[in-house]
């Protein structure tokens, strides 16, 4: 953690950036995200296995945006999604420093190019535990997963604190929240919570970084994170892409090849 | 003034199941994967052995996540309008901390202000609660520093403090009287325990009556800014708050029907007070963040009286990003104007 700090300081302090954005400690045993904008700021961060968190999620938000270019200590998932919303063109290419952290080592990344090529020697593996579940989940027979999932949604309670701690979800007038028309009840019952989640599966099938925050972030412990996660390997499987690898967009969903191998695309 | 007596263990047992013959259910905090969550039991077995809180908070008892209100059938010509009725049933809310407790009297400020609500009336006439006193805080709690306290009887008909062997009982209302005689011989007479020993310590973290003073001064302070700028403008904080009361009208129609749903919405949520226009009055996160704290701490004392947080600690516990409301209390409450 000293060298962040220390390479944090300099890029602050030189005026390379505005603001550093990492870890600190929280209530507990809990950490939490951290913006320093003062050298005085910095010696909060702290870099240990409780930090989990996705920060790619506040780097699209216009608070942050304001605050002129920010460095990111970035673990291997919030790399994943900087590149992922580079290559959505939701981020331009060199406005943030990545400070990427991983396996104790500090290395500046700062280009698409050199977070693809940074990220092109990890391999990314899914947790033990999210495998296993996932793997349950495949299992079950249709009707199972089907009364599975109606029991686990039936907590849900539309907080949207999954939509909002995902750093993919970045639209600024989301599907949920349109009225005219309305394409999803606002109500958080049944069909409203199930659709809800069909969609939030969809839109991330492809391009979820897989970090597991939507399912950690959710009040009730919905593991809503296996219906995204779950999704993204049905992709990669069928097409051998995985969001959060490569600068250029490379999105299975509304990719059209003439040699597609399904006839009726063609 | 309450009556204090002693309820024995065996005795709760007995209370539950004269509780169950007079024809009510009974909420409880019950252990449920490992998250408390209220619940319906039949016996104290079923309740939690060893809970803090629940996640979520009580309100959904007297204020559903979606109620409906009214629906209608649409023909050529007319239009059929019925009003819903609320299904109120004889409901015995027992093991809740005295905060959530508490609580009920900030939503029913508002559910009884202008209008009086036939929903929220229906199931609070229906319900009582019985309380219990808390023997341990984390640091999310802050009761002390809200009015509050870990053995405070505000909005519980009967609440109990752990002895040896039982409860302390003490017979708060109405209510808790007509619970006492369903099974009078149950409740032995008291032996003056002193509650405040046994009671968790709940330290008082900030001066709430000079941070309501102060709050109107510091509304284009940039303290508001600062704190919410972790903050990602979810609805866990508010939905998990037993005092959070703001809703949405929804309507579900087609051609030919139609429902009016009232549904939780959150002060947080960026579309909370979009216009028609466009125009949104609280356009960045630190506005609809200060808006929170305002509304709790300074806007509920104007006008109702009261304060809108019992400071149980549940939004901090609930967020995702670890927005600790005492922290950012104790801080706005030190900012000098």
């Amino acid at each position: 953690m000293e060298a962040v700090i220390q390479r944090a300081k300099e890029l602050l302090e030189q005026g390379e950036v505005k603001a550093v954005l990492g870890y600190a400690k929280g209530t507990g045993s809990a950490r939490r995200p951290h913006f320093a904008r003062q050298a005085g700021q910095l010696d909060k961060l702290v870099m240990d296995e409780a930090c989990v968190q996705n920060l790619a999620v506040y780097v699209t938000k216009h608070e942050v945006k304001k605050l002129g270019k920010v460095a990111v200590v970035a673990l291997p998932v919030t790399q994943r999604a900087i590149l992922q919303l580079m290559a959505e063109r939701q981020l331009r290419d060199g406005s943030l420093a990545i400070l990427a952290v991983d396996d104790g080592a500090v290395k500046e990344l700062d280009s698409a190019s050199a977070l693809e090529e940074h990220l092109a020697l990890k391999a990314q593996v899914l947790n033990a535990k999210d495998k296993a579940s996932l793997a349950d989940l495949e299992a079950m027979d249709q009707g199972q997963r089907w009364a599975y999932w109606q029991k686990e949604l039936s907590r849900c309670m539309k907080c949207y604190a999954c939509r909002n701690t995902c750093p993919m979800c970045y639209c600024d007038h989301c599907t949920m929240d349109c009225n005219r028309p309305q394409w999803v009840p606002v109500a958080s019952h049944g069909i409203g919570n199930l659709e809800y989640h069909m969609v939030r599966t969809m839109h991330l099938a492809g391009r979820c970084v897989e970090c597991g925050d939507c399912g950690r972030a959710c009040p009730v412990g919905i593991p809503v994170h296996l219906l995204t996660i779950g999704a993204e390997e049905t992709v990669h499987e069928l097409f051998g892409q995985r969001a959060g690898h490569k600068a250029k967009l490379d999105y299975a969903l509304s990719t059209f090849k003439t040699d597609d191998k399904e006839s009726f695309i063609r | 003034m309450a009556n204090t007596y002693n309820l024995s263990h065996e005795s709760l047992k007995g209370l539950f199941g004269s509780l169950r013959r007079d024809g009510r259910r009974i909420l409880a905090p019950v252990d449920a994967a490992g998250r408390v969550e209220l619940g319906e039991v039949e016996a104290p077995s079923q309740v939690a052995a060893d809970y803090l809180q629940t996640i979520l908070s009580a309100k959904e008892v007297a204020f559903p996540k979606v109620e409906r209100l009214l629906s209608y059938t649409i023909a050529p010509g007319r239009v059929d309008l019925k009003d819903a009725e609320p299904r109120a049933l004889p409901t015995v809310l027992f093991g809740v901390r005295p905060c959530e407790a508490k609580a009920f009297g900030a939503l029913d400020a508002v559910f009884n202000w202008d209008y009086r609500d036939k929903f929220f009336n229906a199931r609070m006439e229906q319900l009582a609660v019985i309380g219990l006193s808390c023997t341990k805080a984390d640091e999310a709690c802050f009761c002390t520093s809200v009015g509050g306290g870990p053995a405070d009887a505000t909005g519980s008909d009967i609440l109990l403090t752990p002895i040896e062997g039982g409860y302390l009982a003490e017979v708060c209302t109405e209510k808790g009287a007509a619970i006492r005689a369903l099974a009078p011989d149950l409740f032995r007479p008291g032996n003056g325990v002193d509650k405040a020993a046994i009671a968790a310590k709940v330290q008082q973290a900030f001066d709430q009556p000079a941070l309501t003073s102060q709050l109107p001064g510091m509304f284009e302070n940039e303290v508001w800014a600062d704190q919410a700028l972790r903050c990602i403008g979810c609805g866990a904080c508010a939905f998990v708050c037993p005092t959070c009361v703001c809703f949405d009208i929804q309507e579900e129609a087609d051609p030919k029907k139609g429902e009016r749903l009232r549904c939780w919405d959150s002060c947080g949520f960026h579309q909370f007070t979009l216009h028609a226009s466009g125009h949104n009055p609280r356009e960045v996160q630190g506005a609809r963040w200060r808006q929170r704290v305002y509304h709790k701490f300074s806007y509920y004392p104007e006008r109702y009286d009261m304060l809108g947080c019992v400071g149980c600690g549940k939004c901090t516990r609930a967020c995702p990003v670890d927005m600790n409301l005492k922290e950012h209390l104790i801080e706005a409450a030190g900012v000098k104007a």
